[in-house]
Order: structure tokens, then C-alpha cells, then sequence
């Protein structure tokens, strides 16, 4: 289980707290929905969670232990909105997807055709590379996927599709995903429950 | 006021770009974009990003860099302009509501952007329009006094409507208008560009979210990939979609959350 104990959170000592005593638990293979307005913390929760922030309160322990990866990858992958942020344009798709450490042979076929590992990231689409991204996070076979905005800037035929995948290959591997959107519809859809979380009263603008 | 104010007719554009030393290559950004607006229409314009949906805006208001090549023919108004023209029009009767608020100017007050707006717009009283410009979308007059990043999404994106009315376009481009802003405002922003357009303003509502798109636009075009492929009346976005006629829009809306969610093949 992933699971936040009373998480609290800022982003410096004279900023508002944008996480308050959060707690929230996702089990292996579920997939759990977070939706709310913007600046309510979503994204900070999720970032929380893969370990990219440390809590300044609370803690966040996978499977009862607080994950303490120095060689190996953590446990919790995030992926974002913005492969083309994510991915070094300098580098081939199997560039991208070797730096992980991962032997290629734990590629999942169906989210990354063969014939894209040796293009760059500009020469395939958004929604590919979208693929790419999420490939490269579950290459390192993670128990947890974070999953912030995903399909916010692709077009709905290629959302379904990207998501399909996903719940596919996480059903097969008992992973289980945090579902973050502001779409509430694509989140009924695709996760068994879905939470709402409201704005932080200090944190509204 | 009737009529038809913004013609796009098969719009190319490519850029060339300098890789390696001095190999050059062409990107072809649009290949092939077709738009018609008329006075007193909200027309959206809905694709995935990366379609070319806001470069289309860009090269109406004949805005892009020096390394783009255009193809094709923009009409203002019933007159063929050349990007030089069009240029000239940018912000006097083709406004654009740009998308990121990013376009304010972070080193200047919010008052002192709005007022110079009212100022290019022509207005008597530049302090009194800018002031009525924001109170009329909920802000007071302590905003005036604030810089771009004391503004939260949902101020900052006021203040640009607010902006990009003040001139009182006939065409007004609005860039992905509500991306990341609260139901409730999203409710707003779609409300006021529709009343633009009751007005007699010609409305063009970048987005990629066909839902937002359907409650306020008469046509929506469907771009993909650079061009656009069809175009719809929204009260054909309807059940399983049987009335769209276009394969790529009927899979479009039979993929979306609530609608089935359907992987279509071969589209």
C-alpha cells in the first residue's frame, strides 16, 4: 500500500502551506482519482508521494516502509503533463528509455512501437511521446504510478487510447496508480474512486 | 453588422530551420487550414496541442517569425491581406486574447498594462475605461495596483479579457481562454465571448476541450495534425454521434470520458 500519514507541506517558511495533515492510502493494482480546482495542492500531493518534495510533517511509506532508493529507482514514478519537457531532445526514444538502467527486453511493446527507438523526440507525435514517457516510468517496474495530468493536452482519441494501455499493463503488473486531473469525467472513467480535494483556504489566490 | 469577417483559405505554413552547421530543413507546421467566421459567431476551433491551433492565430494576425514561409489566402472583412496588412490590423479590429499570461508584462502593474490598452483602443478616458473594464469582471480597484505574478490563473486571465476587449475587435482570437480555470469561471469566460459575439464580433475559440467548445460555439472546426478535417454543427455532437459526419469527429467524440471512452482504430 502507498500511503500518506498527516502530510504537511510548503514551499518555503514564508509560503503558505499547500498540503495540511494529508493522509491517503492507495492499494496495489487500484487506481484511485484526485480532482480538484487548480492551486488546491493536487500536483504537490502527487509530487509528495513519487518522493520528489520531503514532507515537512508526516511521511509517506510504500508497502509499510519509508522508501529509501540510493541505487535502485524509486518505487513511485511520477509522470507529467509535458513528455517534450521530460524526455532530453538530444536524445534517441532508446537513449531516453536506457538512462533508466533497464534492460530494453522490459519494454512494454504495446505503448512503444520498435520503430520509434531510434528516432528523436521531435520526430515523433505528442501522444507518442506521451507513450514513450510512460513506458520509460513503468520500465523500472515500479509498484506505483503517478499518474498528474497525463492526457490534458492530447486530443480524446489519443486519451483513450494512452489510458487503455496504461490500465492494461498496471492491471497485469499490480500497479497501482494516482489518477491527477481536473477532469472528473475522464477520472469516473478510469479509476475505482475518486476524491475530490477542495483549495486550501490560505493557498486560493 | 452581418457578414463575414474572417476568411482562412487553405493556410500553409512551413519554417526552415538551420540543424546541423548549415543544413537546412523545412517543417511543415500547417498544411492546409480552412476557417470562416461571420459577425455575431462564436466558431471553435478544437485539436489536440500540437495541431497548430495557435499558430493558425499567429498567422492571421500575421505574427509569425521571420523564418516561417505562408501559403494561402486570410480575408479581412471581405478584403484579401497580405501578413503586412494584417499585422497592421492586430489589435485594431483582430484582436487576439493569447493564451498564456505570460503576455503580461511582469515588470509593470496590472493598471498601467490595462490603461495603455485603453489608450491604443482610443479611449477619452484611459484611467476610467481600464478601471470599468476590470470591475465589470469582479476586480476591484486594488488590482490595479498589483504586478502579474501577485494575480492567481483565474485574475490573471481576467485582466487579459479585460485587455482584449477594451479595443472593441470585430475578430477576436481567443487562445485557449480556459485552460486551468475553476468550472465556474470557465462558465464566465465562455458566457462573455458569447456575448461578444451577440454583439456582432466575430468570435474564433481556440481549445482543445470539445465539451467547453459545444455550450457556446454555432460551428466547430476540427483541426488535426495542421490542417482541418471537418466541419460540425455542435447539436450534431449528440448520442453515439451517428449525425457527425467526418470519421476522425465521430471518434473524437465517442472517445471522450462519459461517451464511452472508445479506442478508434484506423482514424
Amino acid at each position: 500500500m502507498l500511503q500518506a500519514e498527516g502530510v504537511w507541506f510548503r514551499y518555503a517558511r514564508d509560503r503558505p502551506w499547500v498540503l495540511t495533515g494529508d493522509d491517503l492510502g492507495i492499494e496495489a493494482g487500484e487506481v484511485l482519482g484526485l480532482c480538484g480546482p487548480s492551486g488546491g495542492g493536487k500536483s504537490t500531493l502527487g509530487r509528495v508521494l513519487a518522493g520528489h518534495l520531503r514532507p515537512d510533517r508526516g511521511r509517506v511509506t510504500v508497502d509499510g516502509a519509508v522508501p529509501r532508493p540510493r541505487r535502485a529507482p524509486h518505487p513511485v514514478q511520477l509522470v507529467l503533463q509535458q513528455p517534450e519537457r521530460a524526455i532530453d531532445p538530444r536524445w534517441t526514444v532508446r537513449q531516453a528509455l536506457a538512462a533508466t538502467g533497464a534492460e530494453l527486453d522490459g519494454l512494454d511493446e504495446r505503448l512503444v512501437h520498435r520503430d520509434w527507438l531510434d528516432r528523436y523526440p521531435h520526430e515523433i507525435s505528442g501522444g507518442e511521446l506521451q507513450r514513450v514517457n510512460l513506458a520509460r516510468a513503468l520500465l523500472v517496474r515500479p509498484r506505483y504510478l503517478v499518474a498528474d495530468e497525463i492526457s490534458a493536452s492530447l486530443d480524446a482519441v489519443t486519451q483513450a487510447r494512452i489510458w487503455t494501455l496504461l490500465l492494461e499493463h498496471c492491471r497485469e503488473a499490480g500497479i497501482g496508480v494516482l489518477a491527477i486531473s481536473h477532469d472528473r469525467p475522464l477520472l469516473e472513467t478510469v479509476a475505482g474512486r475518486v476524491l475530490d480535494r477542495s483549495p486550501v483556504p490560505d493557498a486560493a489566490g | 453588422m452581418t457578414g463575414t469577417l474572417l476568411e482562412v483559405h487553405g493556410l500553409e505554413v512551413d519554417f526552415v530551420q538551420y540543424e546541423r552547421g548549415l543544413r537546412r530543413r523545412t517543417v511543415h507546421a500547417l498544411t492546409g487550414m480552412d476557417l470562416t467566421a461571420d459577425a455575431g459567431e462564436v466558431v471553435a476551433l478544437v485539436g489536440a496541442s500540437g495541431a497548430g491551433k495557435s499558430l493558425l492565430a499567429s498567422a492571421v494576425l500575421g505574427l509569425l517569425p521571420a523564418n516561417a514561409v505562408e501559403r494561402g489566402n486570410v480575408l479581412f472583412d471581405g478584403v484579401r491581406q497580405d501578413a503586412a496588412g494584417r499585422r497592421r490590423h492586430a489589435g485594431r479590429g483582430m484582436t487576439l486574447l493569447p493564451q498564456a499570461t505570460g503576455f503580461l508584462d511582469p515588470l509593470a502593474t496590472v493598471g498601467r498594462q490595462v490603461r495603455r490598452s485603453a489608450q491604443l483602443a482610443g479611449h477619452d478616458d484611459p484611467r476610467g475605461a481600464a478601471a470599468q473594464a476590470l470591475a465589470r469582471r469582479g476586480l476591484g480597484p486594488e488590482v490595479l495596483r498589483r504586478y502579474p505574478h501577485e494575480l492567481s490563473g483565474g485574475m490573471a486571465r481576467r485582466v487579459l479579457v479585460a485587455m482584449a476587449t477594451l479595443s472593441s475587435p470585430r475578430v477576436l482570437l481567443a487562445d485557449e481562454p480556459t485552460t486551468g480555470l475553476p468550472p465556474a469561471d470557465v462558465g464566465a469566460t465562455l458566457r462573455e465571448l458569447r456575448t461578444m459575439a451577440d454583439e456582432g464580433c466575430a468570435v474564433v475559440l481556440i481549445t482543445h476541450e470539445l465539451r467547453a467548445a459545444l455550450e457556446v460555439a454555432d460551428h466547430v472546426v476540427i483541426c488535426r495534425e495542421g490542417r482541418t478535417v471537418d466541419t460540425a454543427d455542435p447539436a450534431a455532437f449528440t448520442g453515439d454521434g451517428d449525425a457527425l459526419t467526418h470519421p476522425f469527429t465521430r471518434a473524437l467524440w465517442q472517445a471522450l470520458p462519459g461517451n464511452g471512452f472508445r479506442v478508434a482504430e484506423g482514424v
